[in-house]
């Protein structure tokens, strides 16, 4: 197998190079039909949540405050607490007049088995403010895409249980991704940063 | 194995499928996007168990995978420009950065037409993951798995798991070593075991979960700032290192981001039994 690790990796750099030239940041394209949105803010991507109070909600809704955003699922033992962990941690890294200034929202990855109800017992559980906070779920189809928006890797195994890489994201009033961190179990200084930064603006 | 008599065979070149290309575009003209009557534009995979070559566990199980629907072939400019002109905001001076890059539909003489460098019947390529998904639900369908993608490429013209024959192999990797900047061939190469054409030989496609392909089987491991990152997860053990070229396919659709395009990068789209168009 040792052999196949370098090959893979030339192999990704040059595919990299010839067939993956495009910028992922490109210049607005002018989207006419949402008017001021700019064309890179993540809530170009229409996704239709339900929280943990079993409300409708849209993905776009968050618009006006900056926004936390993660991906977790309720059943998971090892990661997913620590992503409630962080996100409080990185609340907590900030002046207490800023920490009430942005909204946190943590969309399930596993829209079988997290219910709205599944969801709330894990607000209640770890006390989450729910003025704030939203835990929510979409469908697979949306889930698909909103993790390829927000950057997030993920595989559900045979077991019911996902594999999944874990990001926070911090989404700035427009919905445009100013930060992510992908340090789980303290605030990362750089994100905390990032946050006052979007806050002060 | 059934290619070893034929030592000859080669894949298809555009000038060899010029017939059935030619048959392929006038059905595009009788009427994009809709079944041509003869064949319909999808074909049943029946369902089975399959091991991917992705799977890495020494005593890794087969994968059950049902019955699908799959595109007999990518999806053309012909039928790329018809969704665009009925969703225009799908047209490239329109699409919103989040969803497409600078070089979405490049190629294109005008965003809402084909030109000189864009043939009705070649697969459309330099299209995101997002407007891939967008297109396929403009058909009722959606894009298929990597694994029903490595199921359904898997199959000969005769057999439905060629993957352990050499001479299958080496016409796969003749394709992936030619150079890619010729002009792109049409649509409508020689079908195999299912009905299905251009699995090789003509694009890469995208996936559904193309960014999912390399993660690996714990999340606890992502502490290992590597782990998630493609040289890092190169270090997937394949199952069959002979494999080359699904391994290229797998480390370039890995690579991508959902709003990347590629000159060489198209689609097509599956369906779930009981969706129609």
């Amino acid at each position: 197998m040792n052999t196949i690790r370098p090959f893979v990796c030339m192999l990704v750099l040059a595919l990299a190079a010839t067939l993956s030239p495009a910028p992922l940041h490109a210049a607005d394209a002018a989207p006419a039909a949402v008017a001021a949105l700019p064309g890179d803010s993540a809530y170009q991507l229409a996704v239709p949540l339900v929280d943990q109070d079993g409300k409708g909600l849209q993905f776009a809704d968050g618009r006006g405050r900056p926004r936390v955003v993660s991906m977790f699922y309720t059943s998971c033992k090892f990661v997913c607490p620590l992503i409630i962990d962080t996100v409080l941690k990185t609340e907590r890294a900030l002046p207490e007049a800023d920490r009430a200034r942005f909204d946190v929202l943590l969309v399930s990855l596993d829209p079988d088995r997290d219910t709205p109800a599944a969801l709330k017992q894990v607000a209640d559980k770890r006390r989450l403010d729910t003025s704030r906070w939203r835990l929510a779920r979409t469908d697979k189809s949306h889930v698909r895409r909103l993790a390829a928006v927000l950057g997030i890797q993920y595989k559900q195994l045979e077991d019911g249980e996902f594999s999944h890489s874990s990001a926070l994201v911090l989404l700035d009033a427009d919905g445009r991704i100013v930060a992510r961190t992908e340090k789980l179990g303290a605030a990362d200084p750089e994100f905390v940063a990032a946050v006052a930064r979007t806050l002060a603006r | 194995m059934m290619q070893r008599g034929r030592p000859g065979r080669s894949l298809p070149r555009p000038v060899a499928r010029i017939g059935a290309s030619l048959a392929a575009l006038g059905l595009l003209l009788a009427g994009a996007a809709v079944a041509a009557p003869a064949e319909p534009a999808y074909v049943e995979i029946p369902a089975t168990s399959f091991l991917s070559v992705i799977e890495s566990e020494p005593g890794a199980k087969p994968t059950p995978i049902a019955t699908y629907a799959l595109r007999r072939e990518p999806v053309t400019n012909a039928e790329f420009l018809a969704f665009v002109t009925a969703h225009p905001e799908w047209r490239r001076d329109r699409v919103p950065a989040l969803f497409a890059d600078r070089q979405y539909l490049a190629h294109w003489s005008a965003p809402d037409a084909l030109g000189a460098d864009a043939l009705p019947a070649q697969p459309v390529t330099r299209v995101s993951w997002f407007a891939a998904q967008a297109y396929c639900e403009s058909e009722n369908a959606r894009l298929p798995t990597w694994l029903e993608w490595e199921r359904a490429a898997a199959a000969s013209e005769t057999v439905a798991d060629a993957r352990g024959d050499a001479a299958w192999r080496r016409r796969l990797l003749d394709w992936y070593a030619k150079p890619s900047s010729g002009a792109l061939g049409t649509v409508g190469g020689s079908p195999n075991l299912y009905g299905v054409r251009d699995l090789h030989g003509l694009v890469w496609e995208w996936v559904d979960d193309y960014a999912a392909m390399m993660v690996t089987a714990d999340s606890r491991d992502q502490n290992d700032p590597d782990r998630l990152k493609f040289c890092g997860a190169g270090a997937m053990s394949l199952r069959d290192r002979d494999n080359y070229a699904l391994l290229m396919r797998i480390a370039m659709l890995s690579s991508l981001k959902a709003a990347d395009t590629t000159a060489n990068l198209g689609f097509r789209c599956a369906r779930d039994p009981g969706d129609t168009p």
